[in-house]
C-alpha cells in the first residue's frame, strides 16, 4: 500500500510544479468553452435547445479529463527513457501496485485539471441545475479519468517512443471526443453516427456528467455507471497487463 | 553470496552468456569486465532479477532471483548504467520515494538519508531538484539511494561513465569504504581497467558471453605476461573493436532518421 501512495504523491507533485504545463493544457478546453459556448449559443437557442454554454460545460470538461489522462501515457515512455521506471519495476513492490499507484496520480490529475475548467466554465455563467448532482458528477469525472488513464497506460507500456505514442494518441483523441456527443446532443442526429457515439467510451461518460450537472442525460446514470464502471475494470486490467509485461 | 552455475541466456539463436560459472563471497568486491556486448549486462540483469536466465542455476544470498525475486530485490542495491533518478524531484524525494519502496520505516529511513546524503556530499542540496544537479551528483545520489536499504549485495554496472576522474576517485573511495565498514558485497562492471584493478579483489573477464579469465590483478597479469591489467585484458580479448547490438528504440530512431532522409 505504501508503494500506491508514494507513486501518487510522485504524480502530484510533479504536476504541481509543472506550472506552465497546467496554464497551457487549460487552453484548448478553454477555446471550445468559451468560442463554441458563446458561438453556437444563438443559433442552439433557436433551434429550441436552449443555452449552449450551459450543455456544452460537461462535455468540455471531459474532455478535458479525456486529454489529460490519456497522455498521461507519455509519462510512461518518458520514465522508461529517463530510467526512473526502472527504478520503481526493481523495488520488492508488486507490479500491479506501481501501476496502481501511477493510474491513481495520472487519474487525479486528470480530475484536477477537469476541475479547474469546471471553475472556469462556472465563472462563464455555467450553472448545475442543483447541488444534489456534484457528487454523481465527481464519480462520472473519476471514472473518465481511471478509463483513459489504462488506455494511456496500454499504448504506453506497448510502445516505446514518443512519436509512436504521438501518432497513436492523434489517431484516438480526436474521434472519441467527436464521437462522444460532447459538443451536441444524441438525439436526430444520422443513424450511422448513432452508432459510431454508442461504441464510443466518452459518450458515456459525457452522459453521465451532463446528467449530474444539468438534468439532461440521454441514457439513465444507471446504463452510464454500469458501461463506464464495466469498462474502468476491464480496461484497467488489460493496462496492469501490459504493464506486467514491460522488459527493461 | 553469488553463485552462478553453468547460466546461459539466449535472445532467439543469438547466445548473449554461454554456460558460466563463478562465486562471490561475502564481503568481496568482485569486477566483471569485458569489450561491449560481451554480457556483463545480460549477466547483471538475470542477478537483478530482471531477466530470467535460459538454462542454469543463479543463487543470490541463498535465494533464487526467479522464483524469489522479491526476498532478492530487498538484499541487493542497484546503480544502473544510465541514469534512473526522477529529475523533477529533489534529491531528497528522490531517496524517500526509493525509502518507502523499499519498506524502510520512516524514522530509520530519515536517519539514513541524513547520513549518506552526508557521506557523498549532497546534504547542502538536498532540496533542491535533480535536474540541476551535475553528472557527478547524479552518480553519486545514485550510489547514495542504491545504498538506502541497507543492501548486502551492491550492483554497480559502469557506475564511472561519463565522470570526471575527480568523481570517479571520490565514488571508489566511498565503495571501499562501505565495503570495509559495512562489509557490503560489490559486484561492479567497468571499461576503465585501472579502477577495477585498484578497488577489485577477483576479476573476472566475460567475452562473447564466456568467461575467458577469471583471478586476483595480479593473476590475470601474470597468466598472459602482461605489466599492466589493460593490457591483460587486451590480451585476453583482442584488439578487434566491438559493435553492441542496437535496442528497439535505437533501431526505431534510426529507422525514423532514414525515413526522414537525414
Amino acid at each position: 500500500m505504501g508503494a500506491i501512495y508514494v507513486l501518487w504523491l510522485r504524480e502530484l507533485k510533479r504536476y504541481f510544479r509543472s506550472r506552465v504545463q497546467i496554464i497551457a493544457s487549460l487552453g484548448q478546453p478553454l477555446l471550445y468553452l468559451l468560442a463554441l459556448g458563446y458561438g453556437l449559443s444563438p443559433v442552439f437557442r433557436r433551434g429550441g435547445e436552449g443555452n449552449y454554454l450551459q450543455f456544452v460545460a460537461p462535455g468540455v470538461i471531459a474532455m478535458t479529463v479525456l486529454f489529460s489522462s490519456l497522455f498521461s501515457g507519455i509519462q510512461l515512455i518518458w520514465d522508461r527513457q529517463f530510467g526512473f521506471l526502472k527504478e520503481t519495476l526493481v523495488a520488492p513492490v508488486p507490479r500491479l501496485h506501481i501501476m496502481i499507484g501511477r493510474t491513481c496520480g495520472a487519474a487525479s490529475t486528470a480530475m484536477i485539471q477537469g476541475l479547474l475548467v469546471a471553475v472556469v466554465a462556472f465563472a462563464a455563467g455555467f450553472r448545475p441545475a442543483g447541488w444534489a448532482g456534484i457528487p454523481l458528477a465527481f464519480a462520472f469525472l473519476a471514472l473518465v479519468a481511471v478509463v483513459f488513464t489504462a488506455v494511456g497506460t496500454t499504448v504506453g507500456s506497448t510502445l516505446r517512443d514518443m512519436q509512436g505514442f504521438q501518432m497513436v494518441m492523434n489517431f484516438l483523441v480526436m474521434p472519441i471526443f467527436f464521437l462522444s456527443g460532447a459538443l451536441y446532443p444524441l438525439e436526430h442526429i444520422p443513424v450511422l453516427l448513432t452508432a459510431l457515439t454508442r461504441i464510443d467510451p466518452l459518450t458515456y461518460g459525457v452522459d453521465g456528467l451532463r446528467g449530474a450537472l444539468i438534468a439532461r442525460g440521454h441514457f439513465s446514470a444507471l446504463v452510464d455507471l454500469t458501461v463506464m464502471g464495466t469498462l474502468a475494470v476491464v480496461l484497467t486490467w488489460v493496462g496492469a497487463w501490459r504493464f506486467s509485461r514491460i522488459e527493461i | 553470496m553469488i553463485v552462478v552455475q553453468n547460466l546461459t541466456r539466449k535472445f532467439g539463436e543469438f547466445v548473449a552468456v554461454h554456460d558460466i560459472s563463478f562465486a562471490v563471497e561475502p564481503g568481496e568486491i568482485f569486477a566483471f569486465l569485458g569489450p561491449n556486448g560481451a554480457g556483463k549486462t545480460t549477466t547483471i540483469k538475470i542477478l537483478t532479477t530482471l531477466l530470467p536466465p535460459t538454462s542454469g542455476q543463479v543463487r543470490i544470498d541463498g535465494l533464487d532471483p526467479t522464483r524469489q525475486s522479491t526476498e532478492v530485490r530487498k538484499r541487493i542495491g542497484i546503480v544502473f548504467q544510465d541514469p534512473s533518478l526522477d529529475q523533477n524531484l529533489s534529491a531528497w524525494e528522490n531517496l524517500d520515494l526509493h525509502g518507502a519502496l523499499y519498506h524502510v520505516p520512516r524514522k530509520i529511513r530519515r536517519q539514513r538519508m541524513q547520513s549518506l546524503l552526508e557521506l557523498f556530499g549532497l546534504w547542502e542540496r538536498r532540496d533542491e531538484l535533480v535536474k540541476q544537479y551535475s553528472g557527478g551528483m547524479m552518480r553519486r545520489l545514485e550510489i547514495a539511494r542504491g545504498l538506502l536499504h541497507t543492501p548486502r549485495i551492491l550492483f554497480l554496472d559502469e557506475p564511472t561513465l561519463g565522470l570526471d576522474p575527480q568523481s570517479r576517485n571520490q565514488l571508489w573511495t566511498h565503495v571501499k569504504q562501505l565495503n570495509r565498514d559495512e562489509g557490503v558485497t560489490v559486484f561492479l562492471t567497468t571499461h576503465y581497467m585501472d579502477e577495477a584493478d585498484r578497488v577489485a579483489g577477483r576479476i573476472a573477464i566475460i567475452d562473447h558471453g564466456r568467461i575467458v579469465s577469471l583471478g586476483t590483478s595480479a593473476e590475470l597479469k601474470s597468466s598472459t605476461g602482461s605489466a599492466t591489467l589493460e593490457e591483460a585484458f587486451l590480451a585476453l580479448t583482442g584488439t578487434e573493436i566491438r559493435d553492441e547490438s542496437a535496442g528497439a528504440t535505437d533501431q526505431m530512431r534510426r529507422a525514423a532518421r532514414a525515413w526522414r532522409g537525414r
